[in-house]
């Protein structure tokens, strides 16, 4: 039986998601060229979108992971989706407003999953397509980044250590221009994808498709115009932690962390495998840190991070159960709407707040002392 | 089988082979470049460390980096394309 009203509503909050999605994993891409100075800000998340646009039409496999792979189509209604979309959002919205980099992949899955065993139980789960194509490669693919990177980094310094400081900076600031380049169109290929899935799973749902289809092209369009979209309006909170919080760099660690996440992406999207690019990026990130002798990385930063990366797909999964819950107790339509505008309002709230600690592109480089929000520039002294 | 083994050391390999082996190409590029009588005096000791030029003047140099830059573009390029075509199967047919 379907709801075209609930179906319509459903597919604007998922843009919604591919949009917040698209601000929070910028820094992804983009961090590492505006802490080195590579790209100013406001060009480098404008490049970023494009590429993520473009990115969005390459390949379709994590979409039919999504919209088959994870749940039972049979048991999915629009209010599991409904629910499951607004676990993700809100998870993906507090993160960013702490400015912690976390997973808006697993938010999403997180959320849908919670919202499917709280309406059928966890049968309805497909838990080997989802530790086979989720929770392992969650597990597994910031370590290989990590790996890579270091690889990376080692060589790059090996192989130029006849430039000077100068020269080599310049040199790999190049560089880093086509990386960060490559891994927006990787965020692209299967971030954009998630949201694709999710959409083809709520028509599947509603009756509208068959079930098994793939995702129809308007849905392709519109999922990749918002993840462009959210990457213009840029993440700087999270660029700042990634790019000034983690580890201190250089463009040569810049550049190899770059091509280390843009590899293992596009690797694992074309098998499906439905990634974490803000887990990738972080391990690159870390993984140059390591491969460069007298690199620091902050531990405690990273331990921030990894315990907010644990906790990612429970909580979304609860909020999503709990959404759930109050689409389902009040029932129908309605039920539907009224958490839609729950969570609307708690986006409000959440940007709000964070106008306290406003990060932009103006001081999204400034010293890291120690928290997110750089501290007010010092009156000038005297003369 | 809870993990796909085979995709599992494909993606370590090819990605050791694109994340580092690409940048690494790119590197030995900037190296090739840097070659020549421009920087060769940036060399010894006491020399003008605080320099940033790049570009040493070595006409080889600069060839043998050229062909290095467009075989890390190739690659590139060749690499987008696989991902275009797996990720948009032929449809099958019955």
């Amino acid at each position: 039986m379907g709801n075209d009203t609930v179906l319509v509503l459903v597919v604007i909050t998922a843009l919604a998601f591919d949009f917040t999605n698209g601000f929070h994993d910028t820094g992804n891409a983009m961090a590492t060229s505006i802490a080195t100075g590579a790209l100013p800000p406001r060009v480098a998340v404008a490049l970023s979108g494009l590429l993520n646009f473009i990115g969005a039409f390459l390949s379709l496999a994590v979409a039919a992971t999504i919209a088959s792979g994870l749940v039972n189509s049979a048991d999915v209604t629009l209010q599991v989706v409904a629910a499951g979309l607004a676990g993700g959002i809100i998870w993906n919205l507090l993160t960013w407003l702490f400015g912690i980099p976390s997973s808006s992949s697993h938010a999403l899955i997180g959320g849908v999953i919670g919202a499917t065993i709280a309406a059928a139980g966890g049968s309805a789960v497909q838990w080997h397509g989802l530790t086979q194509k989720v929770i392992i490669p969650a597990v597994l693919s910031p370590v290989i980044a990590a790996l890579v990177a270091a690889a990376g980094t080692w060589l790059l310094y090996r192989i130029s250590r006849s430039l000077t400081a100068g020269a080599r900076g310049h040199g790999f600031r190049i560089g880093q221009i086509g990386s960060a380049c490559m891994v927006s169109l990787a965020h692209g290929t299967n971030d954009a994808q998630k949201t694709m899935g999710v959409i083809t799973l709520a028509l599947i749902a509603n009756g509208s498709i068959a079930a098994g289809s793939t995702a129809p092209t308007w849905v392709i369009v519109c999922c990749a115009i918002a993840i462009s979209a959210g990457t213009y309006v840029g993440g700087w909170r999270v660029i700042r932690t990634l790019g000034k919080g983690l580890v201190e760099i250089e463009s040569p660690q810049g550049m190899a962390a770059e091509s280390s996440s843009a590899a293992i992406i596009l690797l694992s999207s074309s098998f499906g495998y439905s990634l974490s690019t803000t887990h990738v990026a972080t391990g690159s990130i870390i993984g140059t840190g390591l491969g460069k002798k007298g690199a620091e990385v902050r531990w405690g930063v990273a331990g921030r991070m990894a315990s907010a990366w644990v906790f990612t797909l429970p909580s979304a999964g609860l909020v999503g159960a709990a959404a759930y819950g109050i689409a389902h107790g009040v029932g129908g339509t309605f039920g539907v709407i009224l958490v839609l505008v729950v969570l609307a309002a708690l986006c409000g709230l959440i940007y709000w707040r964070s106008r306290d600690t406003k990060v932009d592109h103006q001081n999204v480089n400034a010293e890291w002392q120690g928290s997110l929000a750089p501290a007010e520039t010092p009156e000038p002294a005297a003369a | 089988m809870w993990i796909n083994l085979s995709a599992l050391w494909k993606i370590v390999v090819y990605g050791l082979i694109a994340g580092a082996g690409l940048p690494a190409i790119f590197a030995l590029g900037l190296y090739s470049l840097s070659r020549g009588p421009k920087t060769a005096r940036l060399a010894g000791a006491g020399a003008d460390t605080d320099s940033d030029v790049l570009v040493g003047g070595s006409v080889i140099g600069m060839i043998i980096a050229a062909i290095l830059f467009l075989v890390v573009l190739a690659a590139i390029g060749w690499g987008v394309y696989e991902v275009y075509q797996i990720g948009h199967p032929a449809p099958a047919k019955h």
